[in-house]
């Protein structure tokens, strides 16, 4: 929702699937979703550009995750989660709001699969997300450039 | 319908790689040639040629010819598109489970076994 805009709120939809085969157990896999020291180790910005305002992690049915986080342009991003659905060892479904500066740019339904492989373990995240509109009124072209470059840089330094 | 789909495709590919990555990073401070993106990941010219080939057929790059010089630019009008921002979510994802995938290779099995029988 925006108020006071000219624009009208538009909305996109889409998803997308990534499959990764990992060099671990299930037990690891899910272990690295499901506690907070796990977590912490991979889903964050690399040191450098970023700077941490909040975060929350309570992983049950129900619980509530955030983490908001300021890059070296200024913007802020701010990641809100839902868990409907865990199933330990095998299955995380969980409802994602994304927002950058306040606006929110998105909602998402994302799906996690933890399945055996006969060496190490398939991950499987399906994501279907409604893109709003808020990604056109904080995300410039500039600023989504700018968003997108700070990420990059960190990827580098990480 | 299918042109869109197939430049989707090659923005998925062009940025599922790290190396390609990090030339992205490399262009968004400056315009560089061939040699210079090459330069950081001790890679022939013709390896680096290659992927800024990928990057050009996904449109993240334009590449303008001065002399002999081949210089890339990072092309603002990648950045535009409604599909822009999901191939951004999608490489967002792929950048934490990049991270991730580092962070299991390095546990020790049995510790972290051991660790999820105490977890909350």
């Amino acid at each position: 929702m925006t108020t006071g805009t000219a624009a009208k709120p538009a909305v996109t939809f889409g998803s997308f699937t990534i499959n990764r085969v990992l060099k671990a157990s299930p037990e690891q896999v899910y272990a690295a979703w499901s506690t907070e020291e796990g977590k912490k180790r991979w889903f964050k910005a690399p040191k450098e550009g970023w700077e941490q305002l909040e975060r929350k992690f309570d992983f049950r049915i129900g619980g509530h995750e955030r983490l908001v986080g300021k890059w070296r342009s200024g913007m802020v991003t701010d990641f809100d989660c839902l868990y409907r659905d865990i199933v330990p060892n095998e299955r995380i479904v969980y409802v994602y709001d994304m927002a950058l500066d306040g606006k929110k740019i998105s909602v998402s339904l994302a799906t996690i699969e933890i399945r055996p492989e006969r060496v190490g373990t398939r991950m499987t995240m399906t994501e279907h997300g409604a893109y709003l509109d808020g990604y056109e009124d904080a995300g410039s072209r500039e600023r989504g450039t700018n968003a997108q470059m700070d990420e990059l840089e960190a990827t580098l330094q990480a | 319908m299918v042109q869109q789909a197939v430049t989707l495709d090659n923005l998925f590919h062009a940025l599922a790689d790290p190396t390609r990555r990090a030339m992205l990073a490399s262009l968004a401070i400056a315009h560089r040639n061939i040699g210079e993106l090459a330069a950081p990941h001790a890679m022939s010219f013709a390896a680096a040629s290659k992927h800024v080939r990928v990057l050009e057929q996904a449109g993240l790059v334009r590449r303008r010819i001065e002399g002999r010089s081949h210089v890339l630019n990072l092309e603002p009008e990648a950045m535009k598109t409604a599909e822009r921002w999901i191939t951004e979510r999608r490489a967002m994802w792929e950048r934490h489970f990049d991270r991730l995938a580092d962070y299991l290779a390095s546990t020790d099995p049995d510790k972290e076994i051991r660790k999820k029988g105490v977890s909350k």
